[in-house]
């Protein structure tokens, strides 16, 4: 049979937020070639901005949308529009962040020259020079736009293109820290490896996929398991495989290990960017691959995902708590969370659907915030992230202290906070998808995550600040209006959070 | 789905305090008076109004009066729901009692160096025997150089009163939940940042504990929301889930989930270990509302909830709960005893008075229940008044341990007779309002669980003997003060006012308990039918009767 190829129909409209991130991000690498050095970065910013309000209000233009597009490769439904919507205010929230120029002495989070060697006479000049570079703009523009592309991909190549997009500009942005140049290096290449054998699981997987089911689409892999086959034993390795590439990008043990010293080495607003975004985004990757493509192959995976879900939540809450750095901490419990959406992932309903997209929401507000905070502790060397350095936070700056306090209530799950809305809302949908025993694994997780969080606020307003202790420096508007944002979602969330439930809900429904 | 019947007492109450707080907040630092009128100003109209709302309620009425119900996340089908029994009623009121009275001893409270720096600094190399109870804490911990905020202690302790209110007002499970966990913050600041030299390991505790309990009722109320969505609309509302059918497998695995909540809360043994280090090291408000209140919700809890939702699970494991709290009545009384540190001495007691309580409620008879929610009220005010006349005396003396004070009714005398009184009560003397409610937990036990009556009547005997040798040791004798003294002042007027309320009130209802069961009753005869049971038919042995009705 001859091969026949048509040109598939190509509609263009339901994906603008995506076409809006990507040309933003092409015009905001000709800024980096032909706008002078002086203006750039404000240019830069400019740009960042309208592209990702602009994908915002796409999205908002095309609610209730749910079709198919380009040749079934894109799926715009609810979870799509939902996590790209979140992603472009996140991702707006974490330019902000990167724009910050008023904390550091020398303006800005990120390195002037990345290819400097670090220790090096001239890296030493560096750290004082004023220099900035803005080429960490597009990166990010790149990146978001991977990251909405990824919840979207309804096909398994795309979604491997998706992934690399999103992930190779991170890599680079690990290893941007102005400060402490070799932990951020060192960070870079690591995530980098490991990311690099991830991607190659995750190829892997959709190849032997292809074997199984005779095509990359999500629809067609949903259909092959719906037949009596053979050849089972593909689709088991090539799921779990697949998976192993997903579980990897969304921090779950035992493929976490990164998380710490990628958290701990980036500077701190690409931190805050990954923990945020590319959760969310990998996250609605893998809700999409196990809902529509192995939605009828529930008993393949849902075993293995509750072992990787118990696993996820007692190890990260249980590392967590021998942290000493504060940016270690919040990594290890951006582990725990994984393991408490993966509780929502695995109910396997809609409840558990319209859940895990609300816990996405919230958690990535949260810890967007809860990074942004860290940013403004500092010493003479930059951010003071060792924990005892924030010992009597609360008496030199209550309001700092204060609003970090409230945060960490919010990551605790303590009621009245977003928090523990996105916790009730993932548990009860794993009970009514008869996960209890996750359910009681993850209640005592919170007991475990709740003492760590609770130690830095022992530290921060029961004891005395030491002598040579760091001071709080007060930011621009970008960084404040950023935690202030942060601060009144985790909390609108906790106590108004019907209008966002309902968005979920609506959400909770993919095409295939 | 709205319904409302008369005015909203409950949110007003919940509200006062609030609005209390906003405008403390928005006093300038400087004007600390200011901020102490205020907050005593808003306790006293929240106590005002109580009373407006205890007149208001009618006690031949519907159980659940002042209902108020608005939907507040649909989604979960949980609501704004509202309303108070009569035991609901008397713990609210209690909160307002005692939180003027609290605010009235805490007045001083943040002006001076907190005494328990002093203690340390004073001593610095005391062991404090066998409790370590003024050992200094981590290394970390420095004696405060500073001042505390005022503002921020009368901020907290008015929020503490509007959690406190609602969780005895919701009707609504998930509502209580809120303000289970909630109420747990303004506790953990006030004995963080205002308590004595252990603070932040006493917090940290307490937080803890509370909340991996508060956690494991977390699963358990997903649990209730599950099974009431199985069998129709998922709901939290408290009287549809009273109809649920629940297989008694699913009752045992959710009625533990609040049991052990509620046990930690009460705390009953062996759950107490977080109580004599949080009542010892919280400043002595923060003591009394702890003692008094917050850990009534447990006990609370056991009968608004565990009871009525979980039948089964509660007759069956009624028995071992009983044994439990006979341990915590001997138990608490017998390690009460041995303490050094006053404080800790007082915290005791309450393990063991709380053993009392819950066994009046496991006893599953109309007198014990009855018994046991006014041995809640009583505990409140006799252990309240307990740890405030102790406060009263650490903080003249710069000392927890009971060695360092001997006579002191020599130069103290009316210091000396509160403590007399307080204690007598603590001890259930008849003629105080301690004494009917332990009387009637015993007589409702004894008509069930016989043997466990008659062990917990050793209880009474202890508890005489821990009052009155603390009494004894501390008031009489030689007189000898902590180091560096040679005399201190009675108690002035201020803290006159402050326990004198107390005081009466136990003097009156130990008269005259009528208003009290008056209210009591009716919502016990409810509980005891929600629960299925009767009382058991008197006999003529009395104890043969102790098999279980049904």
């Amino acid at each position: 049979m001859p091969l026949e190829i048509t040109s598939p129909d190509l509609a263009y409209a339901p994906i603008a937020p995506l076409l809006i991130v990507f040309g933003a991000a092409l015009v905001s690498v000709l800024v980096e070639a032909f706008v002078s050095a002086r203006r750039r970065r404000e240019v830069q910013i400019v740009v960042c901005a309208l592209g990702l309000i602009g994908a915002l209000v796409a999205v908002v233009l095309l609610a209730g949308t749910e079709e198919l597009v380009f040749a079934k490769a894109i799926a715009v439904d609810g979870p799509t529009l939902f996590l790209q919507g979140t992603l472009a205010v996140l991702g707006l929230a974490g330019v902000l962040l990167l724009s910050e120029r008023s904390l550091d002495s020398s303006g800005g989070a990120v390195v002037a020259r990345a290819q400097v060697l670090p220790g090096s006479r001239e890296d030493v000049a560096l750290a004082e020079a004023t220099e900035i570079q803005t080429e960490v703009y597009p990166l990010a523009l790149f990146s978001l736009g991977g990251m909405m592309l990824f919840p979207a991909s309804n096909n398994l190549i795309l979604m491997f293109i998706a992934l690399e997009v999103l992930s190779l500009p991170l890599y680079l942005m690990a290893g941007l820290a102005r400060r402490r140049r070799l932990l951020s290096q060192e960070a870079a290449v690591k995530y980098f490896l490991l990311g690099a054998f991830a991607s190659a699981f995750f190829l892997y997987g959709v190849a032997l996929l292809y074997g199984y089911a005779g095509s990359v689409d999500l629809g067609d892999v949903l259909a092959a398991t719906g037949r009596a086959q053979s050849n089972e034993g593909l689709l088991f390795v090539g799921l779990a495989m697949l998976v192993v590439g997903l579980l990897f990008k969304v921090g779950a043990v035992p493929f976490q290990a990164w998380t710490p010293d990628v958290y701990q080495g980036a500077p701190t607003p690409v931190t805050a960017l990954m923990a945020a975004c590319t959760k969310i985004a990998a996250f609605g990757a893998l809700l999409r691959v196990l809902y529509v493509g192995f939605g009828r192959a529930e008993w393949d995976w849902r075993p293995m995902m509750w072992g990787i879900a118990i696993l996820t939540m007692i190890v990260g809450a249980v590392l967590a708590v021998t942290q000493t750095d504060v940016k270690r901490m919040l990594a290890y419990s951006s582990v725990a969370h994984t393991g408490f959406i993966l509780v929502g992932v695995i109910a396997l309903n809609p409840d558990g659907l319209s859940g895990t997209l609300f816990y996405l929401l919230a958690y990535g507000f949260t810890t967007l915030a809860s990074f942004a905070v860290v940013t403004l502790v500092r010493d003479s060397s930059g951010e003071a992230t060792h924990l005892s350095q924030w010992a009597g936070l609360g008496r030199k700056s209550p309001l700092v202290a204060a609003t970090f306090a409230l945060l960490l209530a919010a990551l605790a799950g303590i009621p009245l906070t977003s928090g523990f809305t996105a916790k009730f809302a993932v548990f009860t949908a794993g009970y009514e998808g008869g996960a209890v025993p996750l359910v009681i694994v993850g209640v005592i997780a919170s007991a475990i995550t709740a003492f760590f969080y609770a130690r830095v606020v022992v530290l921060m307003f029961f004891s005395e600040a030491p002598p040579d202790g760091p001071t709080v420096s007060v930011p621009s508007a970008y960084t404040a209006g950023v935690i202030g944002v942060g601060l009144a979602v985790s909390l609108v969330l906790g106590i108004a959070p019907q209008p966002v439930l309902d968005l979920a809900a609506d959400a909770s429904r993919f095409v295939y | 789905m709205e319904t409302t019947s008369q005015f909203p007492w409950l949110t007003v109450l919940g509200l006062i305090p609030l609005v209390g707080t906003v405008v403390l907040l928005a006093l300038p630092r400087r004007k600390e008076q200011l901020q102490k009128v205020v907050a005593l100003a808003t306790s006293l109209v929240v106590l005002v109004a109580t009373i407006l709302a205890c007149a208001a309620f009618d006690p031949t009425g519907d159980r659940f009066q002042f209902t108020q119900a608005y939907d507040w996340i649909p989604a979960f089908g949980v609501q704004y729901a509202v309303g108070a029994d009569g035991i609901a009623l008397v713990l609210i009121a209690l909160i307002a009692v005692l939180v003027p009275v609290v605010i009235l001893a805490s007045w001083h409270d943040t002006d001076t160096v907190v005494p328990a720096a002093a203690t340390t600094s004073v001593e610095p190399d005391v062991d404090g025997g066998g409790a370590g109870s003024t050992r200094i804490g981590s290394p970390h911990e420095a004696p405060r150089s500073k001042r505390r905020s005022v503002k921020a202690f009368f901020a907290l302790l008015l929020v503490l009163e509007t959690m406190m209110i609602g969780v005895f007002a919701a009707t609504d499970v998930f509502l209580f939940y809120v303000f289970f966990e909630a109420m747990l913050i303004p506790m953990y600041f006030l004995i963080g940042s205002y308590g004595g030299p252990r603070r932040s390991y006493a917090a940290m505790k307490f937080l803890l504990f509370s909340l991996a309990g508060g956690l494991l009722m977390l699963a358990s109320v997903i649990g209730l929301y599950v099974v009431s969505a199985d069998q129709g609309e998922g709901t939290f509302a408290f009287e549809r889930l009273v109809e649920l059918e629940i297989s008694t497998p699913v009752q045992i695995a959710l009625f533990l989930g609040f049991f052990i909540a509620f046990a930690i809360k009460a705390p009953l043994f062996p759950f107490h270990t977080w109580l004599p280090d949080a009542g010892a090291e919280a400043p002595v408000g923060g003591a009394v509302l702890l003692v008094g209140v917050l850990d009534k919700v447990g006990t609370f809890g056991f009968l608004r909830y565990c009871l009525p939702l979980f039948p089964d699970a509660s007759r069956i494991l009624g028995p071992y709960i009983i044994v439990l709290c006979v341990i915590g009545i001997l138990y608490g009384a017998l390690v009460a005893m041995g303490q050094k540190d006053l404080k800790r001495l007082i915290s005791y007691t309450s393990v063991a008075h709380f053993g009392f309580i819950g066994m009046g409620i496991f006893a599953f008879t109309t007198q014990g229940q009855t018994g046991a929610v006014l041995y809640m009220v009583n505990h409140g005010l006799s252990t309240g008044a307990l740890f405030l006349v102790a406060g009263f005396l650490i903080a003249r003396g710069k000392s927890r341990l009971i060695e360092d004070y001997s006579g002191v009714a020599a130069i103290a005398p009316i210091l000396a007779g509160t403590f007399l009184l307080a204690g007598l009560s603590s001890l259930a003397l008849p003629g105080l309002s301690t004494f009917i409610s332990e009387f009637l937990v015993l007589l409702g036990t004894y008509s069930r669980y016989p043997v466990a009556a008659v062990f917990a009547v050793l209880g009474v005997v202890l508890a005489a003997l821990y009052i009155l040798l603390t009494y004894q040791r501390t008031m009489q004798g030689k007189l000898r003060l902590p180091a560096g003294l040679t005399s201190i002042k009675d108690l002035h007027l201020r803290e006159v006012l402050a326990v004198a309320p107390l005081l009466a009130l136990m003097i009156v209802l130990g008269v005259y308990p009528k208003p009290l069961t008056d209210v009591i009753n009716p919502a016990v005869d409810a509980t005891m039918q929600d629960a299925g049971r009767t009382d058991p038919a008197p006999t003529q042995g009395g104890g043969d009767a102790a098999a279980p009705a049904r």
